[in-house]
């Protein structure tokens, strides 16, 4: 796989330092570390962090900024940062007002924010977090550790951060956290594998005309591979599996987000947010917020991911649609 | 274990992470993020790093140079799993007169606390916990290990990034039963020194 990159061992900090040169009018970045921090002004209110590894861009810092998040913590690629570098974001980000931290469910980042939350609580910074674990297509049962956390996150993000800017507590983001991640569900689908810098090989191969259902956003392999179809029969299958675990919902009204994988141009996102439509109109299932776009990659991965966000709480529109200043929402 | 045991244990150890690092990202892609390899030479350049440039006088300061440098570098899971290990191995030292058996129990408690995996869940413990037993009745071997690392392959994950993939994580060997494999052969290999 070609790369425009120097030495794969530096990628995220010569990311990180392109990142700043080009927005230093919004973020600023802690030195010696890949804590991103939002430039605003300290208001005393809640600071909402999130943060996982590289290679998902925009996501973190993509959405650091008024309105959003306080701080990002950039790890290695597909690799969770460290508990000192959370902690570091936790210190710069903390107004007085408590420390929320929003974690993808992977071991990984529950192990490294766990310890980070305990070390920042040793040091007396209130410090509370959610577990999001939107992506449905890793059955939850005795054998696994639940479902993974991917794209749906951003909705935590944005809905979060708008609390936050509205001035709630620690404890009332909680429980909006608690109350809004089983309403959000993803699945996603790839074109590819991926690969990453440095390494030789791709996570997985893919024919020239196959697909697979229900990758993670690290390349990791999903649950059924098949022959490519058309946008409209992938839609089907996506929605129809988002739909399942929904349920019967008296009201029908959602948020989507179509989110391009890194590799899949905004055409293909457009036909397939089409398609979304007509068949959500088929079932009386209304849109009433749309998020498109290349938000959640997966490096060079082709293949996109579709999430709903069942509109449970007139809150959530409203946290939607409010305004913020960050480099990519 | 005294302190130059145990910093030759850590270069024979980062020696052999630096030569299988590719294979250990090998065995990581079908099942995990192929990112084992990476952050394992990663850590453990720090690892050698430091000790080059702080030269720990004692077993104690030693665990500690490597738990620090674990958690500060790996990231991933293997950074918090390790990073613990090492941690449960200093408080351990501490007590006087404790059998190196005792120890590297204790850091096998410290993973669990910290992964929250049990015994055939196909993780690093499948292999930490024959080690122990093992060294308890004095016959840790190349052999022992081995066969430890070996029988995670059948297995089905069940912790870890591996369980998202369920029944598609057979047939493979854990990494991080593999790396594990490689520090208990550096441990044998820098005591028979």
């Amino acid at each position: 796989m070609k790369k425009i990159v120097n030495d794969p061992t530096n990628i995220v900090d010569e990311m990180l330092k392109g990142m700043i040169v080009s927005h230093s009018e919004l973020i600023q970045r802690v030195p010696e570390t890949g804590v991103i921090q939002r430039k605003a002004e300290k208001t005393g209110k809640v600071a909402v962090i999130s943060g996982g590894g590289s290679g998902h861009e925009p996501a973190h810092a993509g959405f650091v900024g008024e309105g959003m998040l306080s701080a990002a913590v950039c790890g290695e690629v597909f690799t969770s940062p460290t508990p000192d570098q959370i902690l570091e974001a936790i210190k710069v980000a903390e107004e007085g007002a408590g420390v929320f931290l929003v974690i993808k469910n992977y071991s990984g980042d529950i192990m490294n924010f766990e310890m980070a939350q305990e070390l920042a609580e040793m040091e007396g910074i209130e410090v509370a977090s959610v577990v999001v674990d939107d992506d449905v297509a890793v059955e939850d049962s005795l054998y696994t550790q639940g479902k993974r956390g991917v794209a749906g996150t951003l909705f935590v993000h944005k809905i979060l951060g708008y609390a936050a800017q509205q001035g709630q507590s620690i404890a009332e983001i909680k429980e909006l956290a608690d109350k809004l991640v089983p309403n959000i569900k993803s699945i996603g689908l790839a074109l590819t594998g991926v690969t990453t810098p440095g390494s030789k090989q791709p996570s997985f191969i893919l024919g020239d005309d196959e697909i697979e259902y229900g990758v993670g956003i690290h390349g990791e392999p999903g649950y059924r591979r098949e022959k490519l179809q058309s946008s409209r029969d992938l839609a089907e299958e996506l929605l129809t599996k988002l739909t399942d675990e929904f349920g019967e919902k008296e009201e029908k009204n959602f948020a989507i987000m179509v989110n391009g994988l890194g590799g899949t141009p905004l055409m293909e996102q457009y036909v397939f947010t089409n398609d979304v439509y007509t068949l959500m109109k088929e079932q009386n299932l209304t849109i009433d917020y749309y998020k498109i776009g290349n938000l959640m990659t997966s490096l060079e991965m082709q293949g996109l991911s579709l999430t709903m966000l069942y509109l449970e709480d007139d809150f959530y529109i409203e946290a939607l649609q409010a305004p913020v200043t960050t480099i990519s929402w | 274990m005294n302190v130059e045991t145990g910093i030759r244990w850590m270069e024979l150890f980062n020696e052999k992470v630096q030569a299988e690092k590719d294979y250990l990202t090998q065995l990581d892609t079908p099942i995990g993020d192929s990112d084992h390899g990476n952050n394992m030479s990663r850590g453990m350049t720090h690892v050698i790093e430091a000790i080059e440039t702080q030269k720990p006088d004692s077993l104690e300061e030693l665990l500690k140079l490597i738990t620090t440098n674990l958690l500060s570098k790996v990231g991933g899971a293997s950074g918090p799993l390790y990073g613990s290990a090492f941690m449960g191995m200093l408080k351990a030292q501490k007590e006087d007169n404790i059998p190196w058996s005792a120890v590297i129990k204790s850091g096998l408690e410290s993973i669990q606390k910290r992964g929250k995996a049990e015994a055939f869940d196909k993780t690093m413990i499948d292999v930490w916990i024959p080690v122990v037993e093992a060294l308890e009745n004095n016959q840790l071997t190349d052999a022992v290990i081995d066969q430890a690392v070996e029988s995670t392959k059948p297995l089905k994950a069940k912790k870890g990034r591996a369980s998202y993939v369920g029944e598609r994580s057979i047939g493979h060997i854990d990494p991080g039963a593999y790396s594990s494999g490689l520090l208990f052969h550096a441990m044998l290999e820098a005591e028979a020194e």
